[in-house]
């Protein structure tokens, strides 16, 4: 998905408005700290409206009900902001689709024309070329170039095709060619776009549980505060002070954890909007959240740690051959083999003998023998020569069969070979065993660092491969992985994760194909790559769109960065009170009992500058701190004791001591302007 | 002044820590059901008893199973000490042909008495009879005590356990609290007592002519067997009024530091307890030692403060010196702040010197030990409690900032232990609150204090902070004897009780039903980092709720003195 800037200005304009619509109380109430700000400054307001005619007060009173109506707008301009920026892409993204039309293929074998909002789960529809998908289906015939640009925002097109494991398409891409018969798998309203969307929408979010249990922490201290202003009239009243109610309320705003009341929905909005960014769908907050707890990680061998294929690095020539001539006999074998080893062993072949180009074809009269499960080995037969290159017992039987021996020097090179985690290959020409080829499975591009990073995280990764044990630990060896299943069927992925969480574990798991579904469905943390099957999308709560394994990663740290950032800010919040006492009891009391005065620390010009620089600063904390909560706080891999030590430096400490100036700033500002006297 | 401090205090501290650990570890084998010294000698009797209730000893509960078995023997603890007061006329066992008690005042003494709580709104020798203070007040003492440790085992079963409804057996562990650990506790304390002339007889008072020819009549009674179990069981209702001033509760300063040291034991070894059932005794430790370093700060504080004396005595050049108004020259500054720190750290309430004629600082510090909820080792069993819904508050906040759902001991913190932690840590604060707010709106309720202003506003809030926190120890001053007082004042105590119990016992079902999650990186809960931020926790909650009644009461009589 592009990157949308944070001030993008349609966006900002349309927060804007967003943030007045949701002054209603029938919507604000799903945030009770800012629904009770809304109540106080109602009840601020008719103060203010009474004190007009009574002449007293009237310009402080005014000036608290404004500061306290921003505190509620900035909220609300934070969760309409977050919205709006996640919002804006999947919109027009949901137009272009409902207003997309569908073939739909009638029983008969005819098709007819339906809007595709009218589409229902089962419908089977034709996509031609140059056709919007109407909605999410698998193709169940067909195959087809897909643009998925529209959500990726990848502009190379994908392969998309029936059987197998890239059958998945998502309604609002489009097919560049082919045509494909698609059956639909999600009613209107519950695609996957829909689904996106509903991430997105604060009203039709679903809290995650560790929202809903801080969310009742803050209701609690928000009780307590209420009954803490209420009761302080009590106090005062018997030492015989009058605390007029717009001070209470003030007090009461102050007190209540605002700052992370107002920001909390934007925290979790904007968490999945930076999942958005990284072209992750998440089906479920929880699982964004919980990934930060995860402690081993399944991973399949081929396509996540290697490249899916082995390359061919050396030739091993047996006894009284060459070099050159095991080359001359390999490439040869090799030139019809379109596989990537194949290819790869003329690749290196040419690179030996310092040939460039594609100079190298095929002898003319020359017929290619192909892979077949039965024989195991390829091969080229040209004039009286067979050559031929396989496993180690397909070509011992072959020369064998062809008069020949497989001399013992050979199966020594192809044991050193196996030894090392790696495949041999072997060439013969005739009854002739010509030598060995060493294969090996190339790690992918930074796989080892992206690991490294995992431990750093605190996470076991484990690799699934059906390779044989030896294979299987060289490679693990190599790309720095803790533990591997080798030999695996396709339950073992089900049964290996029941195992991990029977001991305690937080799993996580990556897989795209259909016999994948149960145990993304088992994991903790599910995570399937959009060009997965049907089932492993359903069964998984969160979708790669860039079908990147190594986007776990990212996910970790995200979900880890939207804890962070709601620990911090509640940190934050509460330290925020400490100041806040300092500025208005003084000022409440310090008239009557001067020796109160030595608690205004901060010497705050007068009582009413005090208690109005303690809303002003509790105000516009909010909006100072939308970037940090959008972006998310910083998160560095490092030990659990540094990082708490860190935040609570930065927030604890910091949310201590900020206010103290921050609030001394604006009571000398609003003397400098004589707002108040 | 210092080191003479320092010399007192720190051989009480180390010893009472070694004592905790090693009654923490036998707590610990009594509630696994696992032999100890005592088998042999009180085997018999648990069985016996859980014969008589028809309860095996593997018995199993759910925790609502638990909470019900609680709240009914409670609820039936309370009924009977309320009609045995108001009966006590009628009955055998009172030598001196006292009244029935008033009602409103009964009702009060019977929510004190089965809530731990102990406050007394009347004058126990001139009010209970010698059977409502053995049959009635001592038998609560014992009951009310081991309600709260089984609570705290079973809060601890909750978190030992893993996939389970089962909590324990409310009645097994009560049994056990009591035959195990109670009764020979009380059993060798008073008979210590007793050998240092603390007073034990059925005989009525005596009357006597004084040198002067005056005639003065000297309350006896059965007090020392009272005395050791309001001592082991935080309770803290004194015999007499004077409570552990009296010379008859605490003749020497050896008795005064014994009945310190056995108010602070088993409330210092259910942590250890904790640890060693969980088998990692190191949480235990963490836990201890947050307690034991809030205790030793405030017992700092209130020490300079009292050493140093009145500054406003000192001006006037009446006195200067140690604030010894209110002490017993018995037991001196130094050991009264000890014996005040102790007794509204662990919801005890007993007093051995007057509060409110402690320096005001210290006053503060009494008033803040007893609204962070009673935490600091706090009420036998129920001090854990408090204190371990402090610790799910905590590690929810650490668990966010390290970027991880939050958990204790690998038992995810989720919305359902929030709530109970919400409900239980800022439930008895709300409801002090209201009360002291209430009080104060009340004239009839204002002019029960002795005195106006700050001090008449410390009395007022140290009553109601003793309520909610149970702990029944008063500020005096205070003329709580009035119908407001007596039923307010007992709805808080309830409040205080059951918002703490209940909660607790939730969690306890909550946790031990969830499985036991490791996690790569997590958060050692056995760090010094922890035990800091458990304590900043605690200060700043208690220190946010009540900044303006401390500011306006102890704070302001403090800065006027100076």
């Amino acid at each position: 998905m592009r990157k949308k800037g944070m001030l993008d200005p349609s966006v900002v304009s349309k927060a804007v408005g967003g943030a007045f619509q949701k002054l209603d109380p029938r919507t604000l109430w799903r945030n009770p700290v800012m629904f009770v700000v809304e109540f106080g400054s109602i009840i601020t307001t008719v103060f203010a409206v009474m004190s007009a005619f009574q002449h007293t007060g009237f310009w402080f009173n005014l000036q608290i009900s404004l500061w306290l109506w921003f505190t509620v707008l900035f909220a609300n301009f934070a969760e309409a902001l977050a919205e709006g920026r996640g919002k804006a892409q999947a919109d027009s993204l949901k137009k272009t689709r409902n207003e997309a039309v569908a073939n739909r293929l009638r029983s008969d074998g005819t098709t007819e024309t339906v809007a595709a909002i009218d589409l229902v789960k089962g419908d089977i529809v034709v996509v031609s070329d140059n056709e919007t998908i109407p909605s999410d289906g698998e193709i169940v015939e067909g195959v087809a170039l897909v643009d998925e640009s529209a959500i990726t925002g990848e502009s190379a097109p994908v392969i998309r095709e029936s059987g197998g494991d890239r059958t998945g398409v998502t309604g609002g891409t489009r097919v560049l060619s082919g045509t494909i018969h698609l059956r639909i798998t999600a009613n209107m309203g519950d695609t996957f776009l829909d689904q996106m969307i509903a991430m997105v929408e604060s009203s039709s979010r679903r809290k995650t549980p560790n929202e809903v249990a801080l969310g009742i922490l803050l209701i609690g201290l928000t009780a307590l505060f209420i009954v803490v202003t209420i009761t302080l009239r009590a106090f005062a009243g018997y030492m015989s002070v009058t605390v007029a109610v717009p001070v209470l309320v003030a007090l009461l705003v102050c007190l209540m954890p605002t700052t992370i009341g107002g920001l909390l929905p934007a925290i979790g909005i904007a968490g999945m909007d930076r999942l958005i960014e990284h072209n992750v769908i998440a089906l479920s907050g929880r699982a964004v959240e919980a990934s930060g707890d995860v402690s081993v990680v399944l991973l399949d061998k081929t396509g996540t740690i290697t490249l899916g294929n082995r390359m061919a690095t050396e030739f091993l020539p047996a006894e009284s051959v060459t070099e050159h001539q095991l080359m001359e006999s390999s490439v040869l074998a090799s030139l019809a083999d379109d596989t990537p080893e194949g290819r790869s062993i003329v690749t290196l072949a040419k690179q030996k003998l310092g040939i460039r180009g594609r100079d190298i074809r095929a002898p003319e009269g020359s017929t290619f023998v192909p892979f077949t499960a039965e024989t195991r080995m390829s091969g080229i037969d040209y004039g009286d020569r067979h050559i031929r290159k396989g496993a180690v017992d397909a070509i011992e039987q072959w020369v064998e069969e062809n008069g020949g021996q497989f001399p013992d020097t050979v199966h020594a090179l192809v044991d050193g070979v196996a030894r090392q985690g790696e495949t041999p290959l072997v060439v013969s020409d005739g009854a002739l065993v010509m030598g060995v080829i060493r294969l090996k499975d190339i790690l992918k591009q930074d796989i080892k660092e992206r690991l490294g990073q995992l431990h750093v995280f605190g996470i076991k990764s484990v690799m699934i491969t059906g390779d044989n044990p030896l294979t299987a630990a060289a490679i693990a060896a190599e790309a720095g992985i803790d533990d591997f299943v080798a030999q695996a069927r396709p339950e073992t992925k089900l049964d290996l994760i029941r195992r991990y969480q029977a001991n305690g574990s937080m799993v996580a798991m990556i897989g795209d194909g259909t016999n994948d579904a149960p145990a993304l469905a088992q994991a903790d943390v599910g995570v399937a790559m959009n060009a997965g099957t049907q089932s492993a999308r359903e069964a998984a709560n969160l979708v790669d769109l860039d079908s990147n394994p190594t986007k776990l990663l990212d996910i970790v740290e995200i979900g880890k960065q939207i804890l962070i950032t709601r620990g911090s800010l509640t940190t934050f919040s509460i330290a925020n009170d400490v100041a806040k006492y300092f500025a208005i009891i003084p000022a409440i009391f310090a008239a009557k009992y001067p020796q109160l005065a030595m608690l205004n620390v901060m010497h705050l010009h007068s009582p009413a500058s005090a208690i109005l620089s303690a809303v002003i600063f509790n105000a516009v904390i909010i909006p100072s701190l939308i970037p940090l909560a959008m972006r998310g706080v910083q998160y560095h891999p490092s030990s659990a004791n540094a990082l708490l030590w860190r935040n609570l430096t930065i927030y604890g400490a910091g949310g201590l001591a900020l206010p103290f100036v921050g609030i001394r700033l604006i009571d000398v500002l609003l003397v400098a302007i004589r707002v108040v006297r | 002044m210092l080191e003479k401090t320092l010399v007192a205090v720190l051989p009480f501290i180390v010893v009472l820590t070694i004592g905790a650990v090693f009654v923490g570890r036998y707590l610990a084998r009594v509630f696994q059901g696992q032999h100890t010294f005592l088998t042999p000698i009180v085997g018999g009797v648990e069985r016996g008893l859980l014969r008589i209730f028809g309860v095996r000893q593997d018995e199993e509960q759910t925790w609502k199973q638990y909470a019900v078995s609680l709240l009914l023997f409670n609820a039936l603890g309370l009924c009977f000490l309320f009609i045995l007061q108001l009966l006590q006329q009628w009955l055998p066992g009172n030598p001196q042909h006292l009244g029935a008690v008033r009602l409103d005042t009964a009702f009060n003494a019977a929510v004190s008495f089965m809530t731990n709580t102990n406050w007394q709104s009347y004058s126990g020798e001139t009010t209970m009879s010698y059977l409502t203070q053995m049959l009635g007040m001592t038998v609560q003492n014992f009951l009310s005590a081991a309600t709260g440790i089984s609570v705290a085992i079973a809060l601890v079963r909750g978190f030992v356990r893993r996939s389970t409804n089962s909590i324990g057996c409310f009645w097994v562990d009560l049994t056990r609290a009591l035959v195990y650990v109670l009764l020979p506790m009380a059993l060798v304390l008073s008979l210590v007592l007793v050998s240092q002339g603390t007073v034990q007889t059925l005989r009525p008072t005596v009357a006597l002519t004084t040198l002067e020819g005056q005639a003065q009549r000297i309350a006896v009674g059965p007090a020392a067997s009272q005395v050791a179990i309001k001592h082991v069981g935080t309770n803290g209702g004194g015999f007499f009024n004077a409570n552990a001033a009296h010379p008859f509760e605490s003749p020497n300063p050896f008795t005064d530091l014994l009945l310190v040291f056995s108010l602070l034991l088993i409330p210092a070894a259910l942590p250890f307890t904790f640890g060693e059932m969980l088998g990692d005794r190191k949480q235990g430790t963490a836990l201890f030692l947050a307690m034991l370093i809030m205790f030793s700060i405030g017992l700092g504080i209130s020490l300079h403060y009292e050493l140093a004396g009145n500054p406003a005595l000192a001006q006037a050049g009446v006195a200067g010196g140690v604030n010894m108004e209110g002490k017993e020259q018995r037991f001196g500054p130094i050991m009264s702040t000890l014996f005040a720190q102790s007794t509204t750290v662990t919801s005890t309430g007993a007093v051995d010197s007057m509060h409110d004629s402690f320096t005001p600082i210290p006053g503060l510090i009494m008033v803040f030990n007893m609204t962070v909820g009673e935490v600091i080792f706090g009420g036998v069993g129920v001090g854990l409690v408090g204190m371990l819904l402090y610790v799910v508050l905590t590690l929810f906040i650490v668990g966010l900032m390290i970027g991880r759902t939050p958990e204790y001991l690998g038992k995810k913190l989720e919305p359902r232990e929030m709530l109970m932690a919400v409900v239980g840590l800022l439930g008895p604060p709300i409801a002090m609150l209201l009360m002291a707010g209430l009080a104060f709106s009340i004239p009839s309720a204002v002019a029960s204090a002795a005195n106006t202003g700050s001090h008449g506003m410390t009395e007022i809030i140290y009553a109601c902070a003793s309520a909610a926190g149970n702990n029944g120890s008063a500020f005096a001053g205070l003329n709580a004897n009035t119908p407001f007082y007596n039923v307010g004042l007992a709805l808080l105590m309830l409040v205080g009780r059951f918002a703490t119990i209940l909660p607790g016992l939730a969690i306890a079902g909550s946790v031990a039903a969830k499985k036991r999650v490791q996690s790569g990186v997590t958060f050692s809960t056995t760090s010094t980092l922890f035990v800091f931020m458990l304590i900043f926790v605690v200060t700043i909650v208690g220190g946010l709720t009540y900044f303006s009644p401390l500011v306006l009461g102890p704070l302001l009589e403090f800065l006027k003195l100076r």
